[in-house]
């Protein structure tokens, strides 16, 4: 087996206040290239929040995330928001594409944030994410003109831009009509399967997890079960 | 990256066209304003400046001096325990001694003229009626070297005095209550007794009142033997090419010869120092006027921070770091203080026309005048100056906010 891309172990995320809340609880597990991993469970159950401890969004209360085999625990903000931008990429149930730039300017952001390759260069590999993904002819029209499948596309080319290893993915059907649905989920299982990358889904749709090559069942932010599907 | 962050920032503010618009007009009022005000405060404070030093001399040495002088037994003993009590000076004819040498000494500096003046109560009688003028003794050639009371001649002229040793130059008011007009003969008396009847050769009107009632020009020479004072002078007064140095230089002329010599500053300093209060009030006002504007720009990028929280989560999310978020607000703040700049700078230009356009009669003088508006650069630069201040202000605490925003409780709600 490969490097895992990301490696968790005991990561707890508790919320203080009056009554502590525990979001999630002694979660461990690892995601390895061309691994695509569903995590399911109830509503509340902690399925985002472990995504966004993965993604490095939030600091686990204990416990430790590797990504890459980088220990994460001992770097500051602006580290994380790097390791954010090179490795992992977001796709959240709400498209969130920013409503003044069109499709294309949105793909282009986290390329033009790393700011790696001249302007010209980065256009063209947006264009050509967009076009992988359908778009061409959405390239320059804004967020209100899609639909939100092919938002959610837009969404996805986004997260692709700086070429990470690890996608995460919020309920990436949740909005979507059937169509859309399985045209999303049909680009991501294509990610880890030939682009390589480590995928992990979260979703509560039965069909979608049974897709997936590894299934991870979360009650009360609790692990239940984590077994490959076939 | 400052490009990028400048994009996200205009797509903001352009995406808010008319609150941005609102808050950009509070700028440019502000800046508008600032502008002709200062400009107007700015000018008025040169043209008063520039009257003080044109019509009085720019150092006066006087026949006295600052501290007492040393007696001997203190000069001999510096750091004796001495007292002395009831010193009388000795008597004295008053007056600069040795005024011709000083005058000789001063004229060895550059950049100056300098004129010797012998001044004394008088009393100017006619037609039975005595009114006390202050009678000035001078060197009539030298007069329009460091006085400019030619300019405010309505009759006659200084240089009649230089023909005509026995003529006199009085003040239009002065004669008005003595009923006499240019060319008549007046009488003159002095404290000592002696009388003296000079021609009017000149009459002049400055506007200032006390002055015009109360001066009077006459011969030194005249003077001299009017008061009994041959050979003396108790003023020497000097003008120089540059009236900034005059402090500078009436220390040095001090120093050298001992008497007291004041410059237009020091006679003045109630005057300077109340122009400084004046300065104060002015801008402390004005600036009111920004802070307002800011309090808008405050308000349009706080708005944009509140409705853009879902945006900065997700910037966050993508890997720009706190300070790139606070950039792109920073940039807002920035771009409407340039923009207010640009804006609020030809239309507080536009004021300051406008303002040269009103025409003030003030009491006493005869010619309607202008205000004085100071056109120089400073002026524009500081209205631009405090403008990008209270933009940056106004923008670096919503930016500051915007920094702070946690992707993870945003993004929880839009759940």
């Amino acid at each position: 087996m490969t490097e895992a891309v990301i490696e968790a172990e005991g990561l707890t995320r508790r919320l203080a206040g009056e009554v502590m809340v525990t979001l999630v609880e002694d979660a461990s597990l690892a995601v390895h290239r061309g691994e695509f991993v569903a995590i399911t469970g109830a509503s509340g159950s902690g399925k985002s929040s472990l995504l966004y401890l993965l993604g490095l969004l939030d600091r686990p209360t204990s416990g430790r995330l590797w990504v890459r085999g980088g220990e994460t625990s001992t770097l500051d903000e602006d580290a994380l928001a790097s390791l954010r931008l090179t490795e992992v990429g977001f796709v959240f149930q709400f498209h969130f594409l920013l409503p003044e730039f069109s499709a294309l300017e949105n793909v282009m952001l986290p390329m033009q944030r790393l700011s790696r390759s001249p302007q010209a260069e980065i256009e063209a590999r947006a264009i050509d994410l967009l076009g992988s993904l359908d778009l061409a002819r959405e390239a320059n029209k804004l967020p209100r003109q899609l639909s939100g499948g092919q938002s959610q596309r837009v969404a996805i080319a986004r997260a692709l831009a700086n070429d990470p290893l690890l996608i995460l993915a919020d309920e990436p059907t949740g909005n979507l009509d059937t169509a859309a649905s399985a045209n999303v989920q049909r680009i991501l299982m294509d990610l880890a399967h030939h682009h390589d990358c480590a995928v992990i889904v979260v979703t509560h749709d039965r069909d979608f997890a049974a897709a997936a090559d590894h299934m991870i069942v979360m009650s009360d932010g609790r692990i239940r079960g984590n077994q490959p599907v076939r | 990256m400052i490009g990028l962050a400048s994009g996200i920032a205009v797509k903001h503010l352009l995406a808010r066209q008319r609150q941005s618009l609102v808050s950009l007009s509070g700028i440019v009022l502000g800046v508008a304003f600032f502008l002709a005000v200062s400009s107007l405060m700015q000018g008025s404070e040169s043209d008063f400046i520039r009257r003080l030093v044109d019509n009085s001399p720019h150092i006066t040495i006087q026949d006295e001096f600052r501290n007492p002088r040393l007696q001997p037994v203190e000069q001999l003993y510096p750091s004796g325990a001495i007292e002395l009590r009831r010193v009388k000076p000795l008597t004295e004819t008053r007056g600069i001694r040795g005024y011709p040498q000083i005058l000789e000494g001063l004229r060895t500096l550059p950049a100056l003229r300098t004129s010797p003046v012998l001044a004394g109560q008088a009393l100017v009688s006619f037609a039975g009626k005595d009114i006390a003028v202050s009678l000035n003794g001078m060197i009539p050639a030298e007069v329009n070297d460091v006085s400019t009371i030619q300019n405010y001649m309505i009759a006659g002229s200084v240089d009649a005095l230089t023909t005509n040793p026995d003529g006199i130059i009085l003040g239009d008011a002065l004669a008005r209550r003595l009923s006499l007009i240019l060319g008549e003969n007046v009488t003159v008396t002095a404290p000592t007794g002696e009388v003296h009847t000079f021609k009017i050769l000149g009459l002049f009107h400055t506007g200032r009142a006390d002055y015009d009632n109360t001066q009077t020009f006459a011969d030194l020479k005249r003077v001299q033997a009017l008061l009994k004072r041959l050979n003396r002078a108790n003023t020497i007064i000097i003008k120089l090419d540059d009236p900034q140095q005059a402090h500078a230089v009436a220390d040095g002329i001090e120093r050298r010869f001992g008497y007291k010599s004041v410059s237009w500053q020091e006679a003045n300093e109630d005057l300077m120092s109340t122009l400084t209060t004046r300065n104060i009030i002015m801008y402390t006002v004005v600036s009111a006027v920004l802070i307002v504007a800011a309090f808008g720009i405050y308000n349009v990028i706080s708005t944009v921070v509140l409705e853009k929280q879902r945006d900065i989560a997700i910037l966050k999310a993508i890997g720009f770091r706190a300070r790139d978020i606070r950039r792109i607000f920073m940039i807002q703040g920035v771009l409407l203080g340039l923009a207010g700049s640009a804006l609020g700078l030809p239309f507080g230009a536009g004021l300051m026309l406008g303002l040269m356009q009103i025409r003030l009669k003030f009491p006493g003088s005869s010619d309607p005048v202008a205000l004085p508006i100071d056109w120089n650069w400073p002026q524009f630069a500081m209205a631009a100056a405090f403008a990008m201040g209270a933009a940056l202000c106004a923008g670096s605490l919503p930016a500051r906010k915007a920094a702070t925003v946690q992707p993870v409780d945003i993004l929880r709600g839009a759940q």
